[in-house]
Order: C-alpha cells, then structure tokens, then sequence
C-alpha cells in the first residue's frame, strides 16, 4: 500500500503571502498610523500573544490552567526588578522576565502536576496566589503598593534614541513605538513558532495524546514529559508578554501584574471565542474582544457580562469557536497543521 | 497560653471554611466536575440572604429558612439547564462554562449591588463570647463549628442511608449501569447540585454574619474550599471537614506570627500536604 500524509493545502503559499504583507504594514505603521493606534495594536498583540500560549496549554497540551498570571507578574517583576535593583535595560530586562517565568514554572509544576484536570486548574490559581501574595512582600519593589519604572531606565530604553532620530517623534512616544515593534515582534514570533511546533511532531504527539492518550502511550510518548514541556514553553512566552506589557505600563503592583481577570479571565475568553485547539481561533477572538471593548467598556461590569455569557454559550453550542463555525463548514485553515492521509495505491 | 488560643480560634475558623467546602466535595464525590463558580453562588446566596433580612426584615434563620429552597432551585436548574450539556468525557467544557458563569455573576452582583462592603446583621450574638478556662470563644465563631459538624453528619447521612444517596452513590460509580436500573443520571446530577447550593447558603450565612463580604470575594472562597477538599483527599466528607480546620489553623498561626502572612500560610500549608500527600489526608477509597 503506498500513501503519502499531506500537511499543507492548496493555496497555502497566498495565506503565507498575505501573512507577510499585514506583517510588513504593521512593521511600517509608526511611520505613518497615530499614537494611540499603536497604544491599540500593542494591546492586541500583547493579548493575541498570551492568548496563543493558553491555547498551546489548554487547547493542544489540555492543561487548563486559572494562573497564566504568575508568569505575566513575574515577567512583569523581572523587568522591575532588573531595572531598579541592578540598572539592567528595561528591554534586556525581558530576558530577566523570561527566566523569572522559567523558575516559577519549574517549581510551580512540582505541585500542580500532582493534580489532574480540575484541581489541576484550581492548583494554578492557588500557587499564583502565593506568588502574587509573595511578591506582595518584596520591598524593594514597592511590596504591596507597586513602583513605576525609573525616569532613566525608560530615558534609556534601547532604540527610543534611534526611533526619536528616525521618526522626529517625542521621547515618550518613540518608547511607545519601541514597545510596539516588540510586541508584533513577540507575536509573530508566537504563532511562526507555534505553527512550527504543531506542523514538527511534537504536534503529532499532542494530537495523538488529546484524541487518544491510552494508544499515544503505548506508542511510546510519555505524556508527563511532552505536557511539561508545554506548561514551560507557555510559561516563558507568557512572561515576556508579560515584562513587555509592564514595561509600557511605567508601573507595576502586584495586583494589576497577577490580576487573573485581566491575563487570565480575558485571554480564556479570548480563546473560547475565537475557537479553542486551533491557531486561527485566537486570532478571530482578539479581533471581537477588542471590537466588544471599544464598544461596551464605558459600560464597566455589563461587558464583563456580555463577555462571560458569550463564552458560555459559544462552549454550549459552538464549542469549536467562530473560527470552528468557519473551517468545520468550508474545511480551510490558515494554518494547516491536520495531517491527511491520502492513498494512493491498494495492493489488495 | 496564646498559641493554644490561636490554635483553639484556627479550628473554629476552619468550622467555617468546612461549610465553604461541603458543597464541592459533595458534588465532585458525584459528578467528578469541580465548579468553578462555587464561591461566587456562596456570595450570591449571602447577598440573598442579605435581601430577605433587610427588605422583609426578617431574622438571619427566617431568611436562611427561605433562602436556601431558592439556591436548591437556582443549582437545580443550573444543573439541568447549563451544567449537565457539559458533562462527559472532555473535562474543557464544565470548566470553561462554570469560569464563564463565575465572572457573570460576580459583575452580575456588581451591578446590582455595587461594589460596597456588607454584613449580615445578627444583633447581640456578633459580639458573645464565653470563657472556657482561660480561653475566649465566640458564639459565633463556635455556632459555625458545630453548624459544619452538622452539615458534614447530615450529608453522610443522606449519602450512605438513604434511597437518594444510593442513587447518588450508583451514579458516581457507573452512570451507565445506574441508568439501567431506572436512574436519570442528569436528575441526579441536579438534585446533587442542589443540595451543594443548600450547604453553601448555609455558608453564605454565616460568612455574611461573621465579616464583610462584597461581589469579589468568590474566588478566594473557591480556593479555601478547594484547599479544604484536597487535603481532606477528594470525596472524603470528615477528611473535608478536617481539611477546613488544617487551613484554618495555618491561617490564625502565620496570622499570629505576621498579619500580613494570614492568607499565604493557608496556601503555603496546602502546598506542603500536596507535597507529602498527594492524594490527601483521607483518599476516600483508600487506594
């Protein structure tokens, strides 16, 4: 029997062109586009980004977890503290971010990984408890009250010298448009390389450990180890998003860094929305949080509302998201990662 | 002397943190699903309360008397409306739709309510204490101990005695053969929720009796609990309630060491029984 497993589509090479082009136009919006839609952009990115690292963990790994926010505080701390405490540069700060996400992850997965599905989203939330309470301790950030960025860590931000020579933009918004470009950075990254992890076969082995775990363990796949890795890549990427964000923000407390509404709650929502276990799907639902937020957030706790009943009942009803809605009828993907099996020649 | 006080005070506040719990471990004993939105239905059932007493000016007991009926109905139609759509082998749906329904109802309470602080007025009882050698204990504070002791009894009761335990007990063993004898699994299913809705405005009660309490304070109250089921060890009722008084022991001594550490040493203490006893203190079955 001959066969051959086919990944990519037909037209893949137009969505990977287009791709391109929204890449390079986002690239080249500072010159042209306003501040505060920048301010907008980096908003969503920073959320597509964290919204992504959920789905990698809750979509394809199925760890749901309730406390991505300990890795966007301690990346949020990471670049506080570097800057304060040992005048590192708020954007080599990110790298701090970065491993204080590392750290937390590999000790926080000694305790949450004793616990399965529910209490193993609940675990999160407690020991993202424990650090934001901890961190709430550290004095020399501010303990419970916070602290802000130092003038001259965000004065010496790199690239904001070269951007203001650029662009003739004041100080203050060259930094915006340092933080910009890092967060479309981090976002392309993201998908580029979550794309890249599904279509390896890694991708196989989370497929195979959602659809059957019995039968991709006796494949040989230790589940432990590829859902470790998951909860560690996710932690990483959720902490430079998260230093990223703090560091445009010029201020960090301990509960706007490990808030669980608003880098947890919302990105679940985002993903829900969208669609959850595809690429795509946090894509569309960053696109309609953001529209329902400009519509609905002078109405306060309404649009939390709205947005927690829409989650609701898209799990309900739609449980593949608005992108599901898309591709289960017309079977297109921006991104392919279903692998067909086509054969080609029976020998019976 | 002090310790022992702190210590006789933690176990009194872990009566409290018992009541939190009873109702989600008597629903994951049933359902295996933990909801995400338990401690935001504890604070709706407190603001409930907290309606009756003021509007009808009614005593905290009437208002209990008439409040918890309405919570029975609240999570039986939950149940049968929402919840049981969800239940099945993918353990994303009842998660993601009970996170939904806790954000829902915590800025649905924000609305109505707004953000203020509130307490249940109970008159002279808030401040009696009685001396037990050289020990102050509330009554209030005692109340809720004995209450949780009663709760845990009658659940275990109704669990291991009754025609509806038994039926509680057959489906949360195998839904499929319990069906074949005549049981609707999702009737179950509701009746359960339910009752858990019951405990926990029980809860609410004395949790709006005993302190302040606003729209927000849901999760930290699905965390005691949680805590409070785990090192219990899941589907345990007694292991629960001891579960409740580990937390709040933690939480009066780190409370006396440091004000601050109140909450932390909680949390802290759960990890560390996760750490030595994975299964907790009780797995109920033993294995």
């Amino acid at each position: 029997m001959r066969y051959r497993v086919q990944t990519g589509q037909g037209g893949s090479w137009i969505v990977a062109l287009a791709a391109l082009v929204i890449v390079v136009v986002f690239a080249a919006l500072p010159f042209f586009g306003s501040r505060s839609l920048m301010q907008d952009l980096f908003f969503v990115f920073t959320m597509l980004t964290l919204a992504q690292f959920w789905n990698l963990l809750a979509g394809y790994g199925g760890l749901v977890s309730v406390g991505q926010q300990m890795f966007v505080g301690a990346g949020a701390y990471g670049v506080f503290a570097a800057a304060i405490l040992w005048g590192i540069n708020p954007v080599a700060g990110l790298a701090v971010s970065a491993v204080a996400a590392l750290v937390l992850a590999l000790v926080s997965a000694v305790f949450v990984f004793r616990l399965n599905d529910a209490y193993f989203a609940i675990g999160t939330w407690v020991v993202a408890e424990v650090a934001r309470l901890s961190f709430a301790q550290w004095k020399a950030v501010g303990g419970g009250t916070g602290t802000s960025l130092p003038r001259e860590a965000r004065r010496n931000m790199w690239g904001a010298d070269w951007v203001e020579q650029v662009t003739g933009l004041r100080a203050a918004a060259a930094m915006d448009v340092v933080s910009y470009w890092l967060a479309l950075a981090l976002v392309v990254a993201t998908i580029g390389g979550i794309y890249w992890l599904m279509r390896r076969k890694t991708g196989l082995a989370l497929a195979a450990m959602r659809d059957n775990p019995q039968a991709a363990a006796s494949a040989g796949l230790n589940a432990g180890r590829i859902k470790l890795a998951v909860y560690v890549i996710s932690a990483v990427g959720a902490g430079i998003a998260g230093g990223l964000i703090f560091m445009q923000n010029g201020r960090v407390s301990p509960d706007s860094a490990f808030s669980v509404i608003d880098w947890t709650a919302y990105v679940i929502f985002i993903v829900v929305i969208g669609g959850i276990g595809t690429i795509e799907g946090p894509i569309i639902g960053v696109i309609v949080f953001f529209l329902l937020q400009s519509l609905l957030a002078d109405l306060g706790s309404w649009y939390l509302m709205v947005l927690g009943l829409l989650g609701i009942l898209i799990m309900l009803f739609a449980p593949r998201g608005l992108w599901g809605l898309i591709s289960g009828r017309t079977g297109f993907a921006l991104f392919p990662i279903q692998r067909r099996l086509f054969i080609e020649e029976r020998e019976d | 002397m002090i310790w022992v006080d702190t210590v006789v005070q933690g176990i009194l506040l872990g009566g409290l943190y018992a009541l939190f719990a009873a109702g989600l471990s008597l629903v994951f004993g049933i359902m295996r699903v933990v909801n995400l939105a338990h401690g935001d239905l504890i604070v709706m059932a407190a603001y409930l309360i907290l309606v009756l007493v003021t509007a009808l000016n009614l005593s905290p007991l009437i208002a209990l008397l008439l409040a918890a009926p309405l919570m029975f109905a609240v999570g039986w139609l939950l149940q049968q409306l929402v919840l049981n759509r969800t239940v099945g082998e993918d353990v994303l749906p009842p998660l993601l739709v009970t996170f939904g329904l806790s954000v829902v109802i915590q800025n649905a309470l924000l609305e109505g309510f707004n953000a203020d602080s509130r307490r249940i007025g109970a008159g002279s009882l808030e401040i009696a204490s009685f001396s037990v050698g050289p020990i102050t204990i509330g009554v209030m504070p005692a109340l809720t101990f004995a209450t949780a002791i009663l709760v845990t009894l009658a659940l275990q009761l109704i669990f291991y005695r009754t025609a509806l335990g038994r039926a509680f007990r057959a489906t949360s063993d195998d839904p499929d053969t319990a069906s074949l004898m005549g049981i609707r699994p999702g009737n179950i299913f509701a009746v359960a929720t339910g009752l858990g809705m019951v405990v926990a405005t029980i809860a609410a009660l004395y949790l709006g009796m005993r302190a302040n309490f606003d729209p927000t304070i849901g999760p930290a109250r699905l965390i005691y609990a949680f805590e409070a089921v785990i090192i219990g060890g899941m589907g345990s009722l007694w292991g629960t309630l001891i579960g409740g008084i580990v937390i709040g022991v933690a939480q009066t001594v780190g409370a006396a060491i440091d004000p601050e550490w109140q909450i932390l040493s909680g949390h802290l203490a759960f990890l560390v029984i996760l750490l030595v006893r994975p299964r907790g203190l009780f797995p109920a079955g033993g294995r």
